[in-house]
């Protein structure tokens, strides 16, 4: 099953590699990895997507927290958590068939953001799901190149961090 | 007017702070400057190996004699790598070490310089914490932090990598009165309600036994768990690494489990109904299979590390704390109960299965068994203080066997990592540690030659450490697997029992040697190696081709055995009557 953690550690150099690590050694495999600075600079948060049953799952959290520099990790709950990605699509596009494109651009919400001869840049954010749905359609365009973020996610309401 | 002062200097100053009083070190380029500031020290000593490996077991050793934290220092690259096994045999077995590394400058780190080697990178999986420091003024924050983290919670090793120009920059000199580490909160105090629950279930068990490992020497709980084990008569097992931490000749005491363990202790095991894990891990070796393991019983687990907690092995009451305080807290809510032992029946069941499967060798059969050397180092030294170091493999499975230690911090052993070359170094600490005891390192053919340069480091530091070497010309415990299960094939196991000549070889470090052929020479021998003014080595050439036993083939259940006096798995050993007295 897969789980999205949250973890917030301190902003110092090799912090990533040392969460990183500890996930290859105790041989689980990370799905999506995204991290940045929070509110407070001296605090980065690293949102993992991991798939592992829940045992595994509670012993790889027990090592994290037992990381120096990991603050807190949160396990959070798909029903209550808001997730996004960011994607950008580089899609072939020719004058007459641009404006089909922008069209699945605009049904999606995303946006074009560079325009060249043949083809188009689009950037969308979303979900996985929603984002997947996106690039099936553009492959029947041919999409030259596509860059993706990791998912980055915060628990809904205002009780967490 | 704040004070000047060079990274060296203040790295030197820390240590003394720290109460540091010995320093295991190997010096190199850029590690002078901090050996010069040592040069000046009058508080801390400091003692030269022969090799960096050997530096850190000697920390590591003089570290579980103490109870202090380890201190050893080695230049970078080459140096600094030989460290590795030492502090992956310290995170294994969670023995505070402090190692410092110098390192290169750091307007030359990342460009492969000459001895630059990334040793924050490399010590990530076998050090608690580690640190690579790049300014002179961070170095008392990250050394009281690096104290702090090897010593609190559960212990373990902690590297600082000292670049050369931090070690020759200045600052304004201050020490932190604390830490400051928002994430890392050690649990000290045990939850009341689990505390409570764990008491409740001792009284109502009929065959509880307590399972005690290198917790409770970390914790320094040994009176702790003698105190709750006479109140509730509860039979004692003591892993490898929890040697000590209750005396081996009371009556309550039940040998060491798992792989080698005695067959009662392992079927005691194999029936209790309540098994009490405090400061243990549930290693492989002592469990055999996990499904078979304990399958009867309840179990309570004490650990300062919650990661511990259900990692291997289901439990039904996890306490996470130190070992001490909670089995303090459980004592008392027990004497709170009014309750009462009722494991006397349990006992001689125990004592039953004691008595018809003891460990033994053929004693009497005129051949020089090593077994007997151990016995014998053990009957030679009852009067006397006595710190036991090993090497891994038969030699150290032996010592676990027949050696009776009665208490705390007299042992050194290499657990989890199981690492050839541990003992002799170790040993050294210990001695550096504890200069009024006798060291005596119990040792293989193999291992020993694995640190023997540290001889040198013997005989030039007044470290009189005695090297018992079980000379069987083999790789014991290699040679034991592959006459098991490899059909006798002893690929790359055989050694030469006469190459080195182990005598000659103290006497060429000016150190006193003697060899033993037949059990009547040995007495005299451990004598003479014993009041020797200095380090020896004892060369026993015991039998070749002896085995441990009993053994639990791995991945085996505990209780179904190899060798030893003959019986089934201990559902085929149970006294009826007997157990049913238990449950009256």
């Amino acid at each position: 099953m897969q789980h999205t953690l949250s973890v917030l550690v301190e902003n110092k150099p090799g912090v990533l590699t040392r969460v990183t690590s500890l996930f290859a050694r105790r041989g689980f495999n990370i799905d999506s990895l995204a991290v940045g600075v929070t509110e407070d600079l001296t605090l980065s948060r690293i949102t993992l997507v991991v798939s592992a049953e829940d045992i595994p799952l509670e012993q790889i959290t027990k090592q994290l927290h037992k990381l120096i520099n990991v603050i807190k990790i949160q396990d959070l709950d798909p029903d209550s958590m808001i997730d996004r990605e960011l994607v950008l699509f580089k899609v072939n596009a020719v004058p007459e068939r641009r404006h089909e494109v922008i069209e699945i651009a605009n049904v999606f919400r995303a946006k074009v953001v560079d325009v060249g001869k043949n083809c188009l840049t689009i950037e969308a954010t979303g979900t996985a799901d929603k984002l997947g749905a996106m690039e099936d359609l553009l492959r029947t365009y041919g999409i030259k190149e596509l860059a993706r973020t990791g998912k980055i996610a915060l628990a809904r309401g205002s009780r967490d961090s | 007017m704040s004070e000047r002062i060079t990274g060296a200097d203040a790295l030197v100053r820390i240590l003394e702070i720290e109460e540091v009083d010995v320093l295991f070190g190997y010096p190199g380029g850029v590690a002078l400057p901090i050996f010069d500031a040592l040069f000046k020290s009058e508080k801390v000593r400091t003692i030269l190996p022969r090799h960096e490996q050997g530096a850190v077991h000697a920390a590591d050793g003089y570290s579980r004699v103490t109870g202090k934290p380890g201190v050893a220092l080695t230049t970078s690259g080459p140096g600094a790598t030989n460290t590795i096994t030492g502090l992956a045999n310290a995170f294994m077995d969670s023995i505070p070490l402090v190692v410092i590394t110098a390192q290169v400058a750091t307007h030359v780190i990342g460009t492969d310089a000459f001895q630059e080697s990334d040793m924050t990178g490399i010590t990530m999986p076998n050090t608690k914490h580690n640190y690579l420091v790049t300014d002179a003024a961070d170095l008392p924050e990250v050394l009281k932090e690096a104290f702090h983290i090897a010593t609190t919670g559960r212990p373990g090793p902690v590297l600082v990598d000292v670049p050369v120009d931090v070690s020759k920059g200045e600052f304004d000199w201050y020490y932190p009165e604390a830490v400051s580490l928002p994430g890392y909160k050690p649990t000290y105090k045990g939850h009341a309600k689990q505390v409570k629950q764990a008491a409740k279930m001792i009284t109502k068990a009929r065959k509880p036994l307590l399972y005690v490992g290198g917790g409770v020497i970390a914790s320094n709980a040994s009176a702790e768990i003698k105190e709750l084990a006479e109140l509730m008569q509860l039979p004692v097992t003591t892993t490898m690494l929890g040697k000590g931490a209750f005396p081996e000749d009371h009556h309550l005491w039940i040998g060491m489990p798992g792989m080698h363990g005695a067959k009662y202790t392992n079927y005691t095991i194999t029936e209790t109904d309540l098994l009490i894990g405090i400061g243990v891990r549930f290693d492989d070796r002592v469990t055999g299979k996990l499904s078979t393991f304990a399958s009867k019983a309840k179990v309570i687990h004490v650990d300062i590390d919650p990661a511990e907690i259900g990692k291997n092995k289901a439990v039904d009451v996890p306490i996470v704390g130190d070992a001490r305080g909670i089995i303090g807290a459980i004592t008392a809510e027990l004497r709170k109960m009014g309750a009462e032992p009722r494991t006397d029946a349990w006992m001689r069941a125990i004592d039953d299965w004691r008595n018809r499967f003891p460990l033994h060798y053929s004693r009497d059969d005129g051949q020089f068994h090593p077994q007997l050397v151990v016995e014998r180092i053990d009957a030679l030294t009852r009067d006397r203080e006595i710190v036991l170091t090993t090497e891994v493999g038969q030699n150290q499975m032996w010592a676990c066997q027949y050696f009776k230690l009665r208490k705390p911090r007299m042992w050194a052993t290499s657990g989890g990592l199981g690492t050839m070359g541990y003992g002799f170094p170790a040993a050294l600490g210990a001695c550096a540690g504890r200069p009024d005891a006798l060291v005596v390192n119990i040792a293989g053919d193999g291992s020993i030659q694995m640190n023997i340069q540290e001889m040198a480091t013997a005989k030039l530091n007044d470290l009189p450490v005695k090297n018992v070497i079980l000379n069987n010309g083999y790789l014991g415990m290699v040679r034991q697997w592959q006459e098991l299960f490899y059909g006798k094939r002893y690929a790359s196991s055989v050694l030469d029992r006469d190459c080195p000549d182990f005598v000659k070889l103290a006497e060429a470090y000016g150190c006193f040697g003697i060899r033993v052929t037949s059990p009547d020479e040995l007495d005299a021998a451990l004598k003479a190696a014993f009041e020797f003014d200095g380090p020896a080595i004892v060369d026993c050439r015991v039998v070749e081709e002896e085995c441990v036993w009993p053994m639990v083939a791995p991945g085996g259940s505990i209780d179904e055995m190899l060798g030893g006096v003959p019986g089934g798995p201990v559902s085929d050993m149970l006294d009826d009557d007997l157990l049913e007295e238990v449950w009256e």
